[in-house]
């Protein structure tokens, strides 16, 4: 069964449609990627995928479970987690502390055991904190551990919401642009983590504009344009569209493209 | 996720560290409230001072609930004066009218206090800054106007009298007898909100402060804790609302108004949002400022607002955050 089922996804804003007749199926484990120009309604697709917008038409189903326009919240339970393009992070909070927040579903809720600080709760600070402590190692923030999130750089933090993402040990992990801003160097880190994150299992859908990184990482990848469907495929396949050039460098010079290939 | 162990073994030593430190913070700060609760009737000449810290207490805390609302969760209320004064007509009302022990009446204050604010803080606490703000102040004027608009009962803005508490056949009257009841009950206050900022409940509320999205999406229900915030600051607020009309034996509807709302607020924010100790310094400033202003006579009103003017600019985030901010700087 796919572990996340998209369609015929319809969602408009007033008078503009952002979305109209997306459909496609991501397989357990694979790294699958949704690209397209800038307007093409990605975020979007990735705001209706985790229940932030509810869709007019079309459904999402999640390991063939129709959640659509299911909460955020309920969501994570069902193990989806994401990140954001425009970063969402506790900046009040230490980097460690920013990680612990993703393990709330993993830990007891007892809010009366919290007011005393029973024995258990501190035991299970201990473990939380630890587990917290894996996670910004494997994206190599353990420096950072204990600094405000607020005095971070823009490449640390963009990896910062990965490892909280992961902390929520979720089967379906949305990447939204996950090296949008980052230098060559932290590029190539967050390349090598979103493997290592696809070789334990945990399927990674993401919207990037690095289309080198796209290329490299992606087993599938998923073009839209306008809100549509344009291609799907292969690097390979996807790379060689006529329809994908002329969308990305415009119509003429998709044509002569076609051209200089034959 | 598999994870290096020797990292893992690397990050989580280095974490302990700071966890210790961690700990080693907030309980200094139960241990500190505590000395100084039980040391300083040894400087306190007179009845006169005891009642200037027994109010400092109360207020204090019902500022620490104000706070685990407004600077741990970051929902403002510019109706939190409804509650104390909730819990302080429970402990006039209760035994007055339905004739049940001053204590039964106190439980009950904060039982209602507590369900109003379930009740309320389902629709309202959708809605956010100003426009939260707005619907928490309606809220608190409709609960001070019940006060004083029910003459037959409450009668109305003279107010009334409150019964003494009684323990055992002792009657719980005089500055001394509350100092010690509002020291100890504000030394567990602090104790239980420290416990739960550090626990999975506290990074919730940290986390929905600075992200609702993020926080939705890590799987907390938002809604949800902020309700929880809210009904536990209106507890605070009926305890404290009830100490202080035992306290003082009358109670007006001023005890609900939007006075004493603002003047929440303000010791919560000159204090610092987000510090628990914070809650304390702002509230001994805002009650023991004005006795020691009385010097200017006709002026005190002025120096008081220009005295917290000047606080606020040279100390933005409330005094005691950024004084820990500077201590932190010289320390490195």
């Amino acid at each position: 069964m796919s572990i996340l089922e998209v369609s015929d996804i319809g969602i408009g804003f007033g008078g503009l449609t952002a979305l109209d007749g997306v459909r496609f199926q991501v397989e357990p484990g694979e790294i699958f990627a949704v690209i397209g120009p800038n307007g093409a309604g990605k975020t979007t697709l990735f705001n209706v995928i985790s229940g932030l917008y509810k869709p007019r038409r079309g459904r999402v189903l999640l390991a063939g479970r129709d959640v659509t326009g299911t909460p955020p919240h309920q969501l994570a339970r069902l193990g989806l987690s994401r990140t954001f393009q425009n970063l969402q992070i506790f900046f009040r909070m230490t980097a460690i502390e920013n990680v612990m927040v993703g393990r709330h579903l993993h830990e007891r809720r007892n809010v009366l055991a919290h007011f005393f600080t029973l024995p258990s709760v501190a035991e299970q600070n201990r473990r939380t904190r630890a587990h917290a402590a894996g996670l910004l190692a494997v994206v190599g923030l353990s420096d950072a551990a204990d600094r405000p999130a607020g005095s971070l750089p823009y490449g640390a933090l963009k990896r910062l919401e990965i490892a909280r993402a992961l902390a929520t040990e979720p089967k379906l992990l949305l990447l939204d642009e996950p090296a949008a801003g980052c230098n060559p160097v932290e590029t190539g880190e967050i390349d090598g983590v979103i493997r290592q994150i696809a070789a334990t299992g945990t399927t990674v859908v993401l919207v990037e504009h690095d289309m080198r990184l796209v290329m490299k990482i992606s087993g599938r990848i998923h073009v839209l344009d306008q809100g549509r469907t344009l291609s799907e495929g292969s690097a390979e396949k996807v790379r060689m569209d006529p329809a994908v050039v002329a969308a990305y460098l415009g119509a003429r010079a998709g044509s002569e493209a076609q051209h200089a290939r034959h | 996720m598999r994870v290096d162990p020797s990292a893992v073994e690397r990050a989580s030593q280095s974490g302990f560290a700071a966890q210790a430190l961690h700990r080693l913070g907030p309980h200094t700060l139960i241990v500190a409230v505590g000395l100084i609760v039980v040391l300083l009737p040894l400087v306190l000449p007179s009845n006169f001072y005891y009642r200037v810290v027994a109010l400092v207490f109360i207020n204090a805390l019902a500022v620490l609930g104000l706070n685990l609302l407004m600077g741990f969760a970051g929902q403002v209320s510019l109706g939190h004066a409804g509650f104390f004064g909730i819990g302080a007509y429970a402990v006039a009302l209760g035994p007055t009218h339905l004739g049940t022990s001053s204590w039964l009446a106190l439980l009950g204050g904060v039982a209602i206090a507590g369900l109003l604010a379930f009740v309320v803080g389902r629709p309202i606490l959708r809605l956010k800054g100003y426009y939260l703000a707005v619907a928490t102040l309606g809220m608190g004027l409709l609960i001070a106007m019940v006060f004083s608009n029910e003459t037959a009962i409450t009668n109305g803005p003279n107010g009334m009298p409150v019964p003494r508490l009684e323990l055992f056949g002792w009657r719980l009257s005089g500055p001394v007898t509350w100092y010690w009841i509002s020291g100890v009950s504000l030394v567990l206050g602090t104790w239980v909100a420290v416990n739960l900022i550090a626990s999975p409940t506290g990074r919730a509320l940290r986390a929905i402060h600075d992200s609702e999205l993020a926080a939705g999406v890590l799987g907390i229900d938002v809604a949800r804790y902020k309700l929880l915030a809210f009904v536990l600051s209106a507890t605070y607020g009926a305890l404290a609302g009830s100490y202080y009309a035992l306290f003082d034996g009358f109670v007006t509807p001023d005890a609900a108004g939007f006075l004493r709302s603002i003047e929440f607020v303000v010791m919560a924010v000159l204090g610092g949002l987000g510090s628990i100790l914070g809650s304390i310094v702002g509230a001994a400033i805002l009650i023991i400022l004005p006795q020691a202003l009385t010097v200017f006579h006709d002026y005190e009103h002025i120096v008081l607002g220009l005295i917290m003017i000047v606080f606020m600019i040279f100390l933005p985030n409330g005094i005691v955050p950024s004084l820990q901010a500077r201590l932190r700087r010289r320390r490195t």
